[in-house]
């Protein structure tokens, strides 16, 4: 359509069609897909059933009420549930269609990170946080390059360049937080595993982290484990909803949070119980 | 009304004063030990003391030089056996504390801890001595080491405890082995905590006599190699003390006050390392 | 900082004032049909409604997904929640436009009654009013919006005079009577196109001072 010639002051064109999400997307990859896992700690069962596919180069959030298995969840993607001697997984995760379990466990810990609740850096510089993951891997390039790149990514760089010697310890929970991201990127994961990383970190600090999150998309496919629902509504392209240890439902978030599907999830994301 | 609450506020402070006394009299004890050994002791600390060889019997002067040394030999074994087996043995029962071994070491390592150090003394003995046919700085540095063990390692495992499960998991994240780990992440996050071990286990079997009664016995002169009996600072003050000559008794006063010595500072320095902290990094 | 749902606003934004544009057109060919006799002005008005009512919809959708997935606050939410109100008089704007050149389809069988006089100043004044909202909304001018809102009342003695001056026509001439009829209904649709223009800068004056200025009468306690 040709510009109007009207005497708006502005010069009105077409805008360019952004997505409002209800619009069929392009393709998606899968990056990862769970498939009939049911997982138990001892006995007791606390997943059923879950099947679920996280796709590439996206923010995925998983949502619910306290003790629904998000947490849980994630922490199988990388395994790291092992490190609990009563921890069981039926069914398969499969990372570009190899299964995980298959797989050395070191190995996949360094194609899928994880980010703690509580920002836990090592107890040496900064620059040897970040380098830690490097160092280990047997890692043969430059080192302080990748260290300064993934400063940069997690948008650390600016504040801690003059100050790489320094302990950890001395940055503030926010930084520590956005180290602990960069120490995560450094060995270049292709999927970045978050467990409730703002929950410990004050307002402006989370939004710091927010910003950074849908940033880091083009990098990792990245998956987020939230009790704040609305952190989930701002950042995340699609959203799982668990409840009691099962999957509700798993949609486009736009769509989960204007037209959910289940009375569960609207219950849920209007604050009627939860 | 009155009378009760005045009455509750005596007991009140009479019983907080009691305490105080006590411990007042706890640290004086102290303080009592370490000024009798100084007005005792304190004219017989000379270089002679500190170099020369105890001289014949009967005559005056001399020192403990043999001694001094040979008590450096004997701990020095001790370390070097204590040491290592305490820290490794910490490791395991840090990240494998489920199970059921790890309960058994962890009992006997407490019961070991309990043996009367004489007791220890006759197992070495029976150990070391006997099949070589001699007493030895060898032996002796076996039945120190012995008692090493059961400190450094429940000590050592508590400090490794005491490390947050959430920078183990944090290594693990990264591709991280188990080994890996506790060797690159662990390890270094107690490190003071073990050196504060290892010092208090070190300070505890310094002053250790039994146990040398009958493995390194004696030596009124130096004692070459690790195969011979040798002098030690302890067993000399049993020695000179329990002799009928009062230069003899002057100079065990004075290697108790130098045995003391050694011993309080290596536990201040022990505690002062440990109040330091979290380990400020290394680049 | 920037946060991301900055440009799902500006989005917003811009889709409003190209469906803004897209009224002041209608308005203005529709207008030029009567006035100008031009069928073709009249068909173009009727063939371009659909783009405005689709519109109207894809901006209600990202106004329902702005809020539900942004806790929106102070500025930013009285703006979305402005921008869901002046779609609306928009999607209006753009329906009388269409009534105007339906209206205008019909004037055209009969001979003009009369020479147009005041229809042409008035529907100058209203294509005013809707380019000083829309500016009004792209500056977030206050002063712009105020203006709009004093040139209501002139818009209404147009009406009632254009009314007047017409009756006075049927009644002479009873032949008249179809095209005046229609003609009075165009200044009919012209002065509500002008009370849309007035919602449109009392939402301004909301999103900018927070003030409802809506019907000065009600007490607001």
């Amino acid at each position: 359509m040709a510009s109007v010639r009207s005497a708006v002051s502005v010069k009105i064109t077409p805008p360019v069609s952004a997505p409002t999400g209800r619009e069929p997307q392009a393709p998606l990859v899968m990056r990862m897909t769970v498939s009939k896992v049911n997982f138990y700690y001892g006995l007791k069962q606390v997943l059923f059933d879950i099947n679920l596919n996280i796709a590439s180069n996206k923010v995925t959030s998983l949502i619910g009420p306290s003790g629904c298995g998000k947490s849980t969840l994630l922490r199988t993607l990388n395994r790291m549930h092992e490190t609990v001697h009563s921890s069981r997984l039926e069914g398969d995760i499969l990372i570009d269609n190899q299964n995980i379990l298959a797989q050395d466990v070191t190995a996949l810990r360094r194609r899928v990170g994880m980010v703690f609740q509580r920002p836990n850096p090592f107890p040496k510089s900064i620059f040897d946080n970040v380098a830690y993951g490097l160092r280990i891997n047997g890692f043969k390039g430059a080192l302080s390059d990748a260290v300064e790149k993934s400063l940069r990514h997690a948008a650390l760089w600016e504040e801690v360049k003059d100050q790489l010697h320094k302990s950890a310890y001395e940055l503030s929970g926010g930084q520590q937080q956005r180290l602990c991201i960069a120490r995560g990127l450094a060995v270049e994961p292709e999927v970045l595993l978050l467990d409730e990383p703002c929950s410990a970190l004050d307002p402006i600090s989370t939004a710091k982290i927010e910003e950074l999150l849908v940033q880091l998309k083009d990098l990792c496919t990245i998956v987020i484990v939230t009790h704040n629902m609305q952190q989930a509504a701002r950042v995340s392209d699609f959203t799982a909803f668990l409840l009691t240890g099962q999957l509700i439902e798993f949609s486009p978030t736009p769509q989960l949070f204007t037209t959910p599907s289940d009375p569960r999830t609207e219950a849920y994301i209007t604050g009627r119980f939860g | 009304m009155s009378n009760r609450l005045s009455w509750r506020k005596f007991v009140s402070h009479f019983m907080l004063t009691m305490t105080g006394l006590c411990a007042l009299v706890a640290v004086s004890v102290l303080f009592f030990i370490l000024g009798y050994l100084v007005y005792h002791g304190g004219t017989s600390i000379s270089w002679d003391f500190f170099t020369k060889l105890p001289a014949p019997v009967g005559e005056t002067g001399g020192g403990m030089a043999n001694a001094i040394v040979g008590s450096a030999k004997l701990l020095l074994l001790a370390c070097l056996l204590g040491v290592p087996i305490g820290f490794f043995g910490a490791i395991y029962l840090a990240e494998f504390s489920g199970g059921s071994i790890a309960f058994v070491v962890r009992y006997a390592a407490d019961l070991l801890n309990g043996v009367p150090s004489i007791v220890i003394g006759i197992f070495a003995y029976s150990l070391v001595v006997l099949p070589f046919k001699h007493f030895s700085t060898l032996a002796g540095g076996f039945a120190l080491g012995l008692m090493m063990i059961p400190i450094t390692l429940r000590s050592t495992e508590e400090f490794l405890r005491a490390v947050p499960r959430a920078l183990r998991e944090g290594a693990m994240a990264l591709g991280a082995s188990q080994w890996k780990t506790i060797a690159s992440v662990v390890v270094p996050a107690a490190y003071r905590g073990i050196l504060t071990a290892v010092l208090l286990a070190f300070a505890r079997v310094a002053g250790e006599t039994a146990p040398l009664l009958f493995t390194a016995l004696g030596n009124r002169f130096w004692s070459p190699g690790w195969n011979q009996p040798t002098a030690s600072l302890p067993v000399m003050i049993f020695t000179y003390a329990i002799s009928p000559y009062d230069d003899w008794h002057r100079q065990a006063w004075a290697a108790g006050l130098v045995l003391l010595g050694l011993i309080l500072i290596t536990n201040i320095v022990a505690r002062v390392i440990l109040s330091r902290g979290i380990s400020v990094p290394r680049t | 900082m920037e946060r991301h749902f900055e440009r799902d606003l500006n989005d917003l934004k811009e889709r409003l004032l190209w469906m803004g544009s897209l009224a002041e057109r209608a308005v203005h060919q529709a207008v030029h049909s009567v006035l100008d006799s031009d069928e073709q002005l009249a068909n173009r008005v009727l063939a371009e409604e659909d783009a405005i009512n689709e519109l109207q919809i894809e901006v209600d959708d990202r106004v329902v997904q702005l809020l539900a997935l942004h806790q929106l606050m102070a500025i930013d939410l009285r703006f979305v929640l402005a921008v869901s109100r002046i779609n609306n008089d928009l999607e209006r704007i753009g329906d009388q436009g269409v009534n105007i050149a339906q209206g205008s389809l019909r004037i055209l069988r009969h001979p003009r009654v009369k020479p147009y006089v005041d229809l042409p100043r008035m529907s100058e004044l209203v294509e005013e009013m809707v380019r000083n909202a829309l500016n009004a909304v792209v500056r977030r001018d206050v002063e712009l919006a105020q203006k709009v809102l004093a040139s209501d009342d002139q818009v209404d003695n147009f009406r009632d005079q254009i009314f007047r001056e017409l009756l006075t026509y049927m009644m002479g001439d009873s032949s008249v009577v179809f095209p005046a009829f229609e003609l009075i209904l165009v200044a009919k649709n012209l002065e509500r196109i002008g009370d849309h223009a007035t919602n449109i800068a009392e939402d301004v004056i909301y999103i900018v001072q927070g003030q409802d200025v809506r019907h000065p009468t009600v007490d607001r306690r």
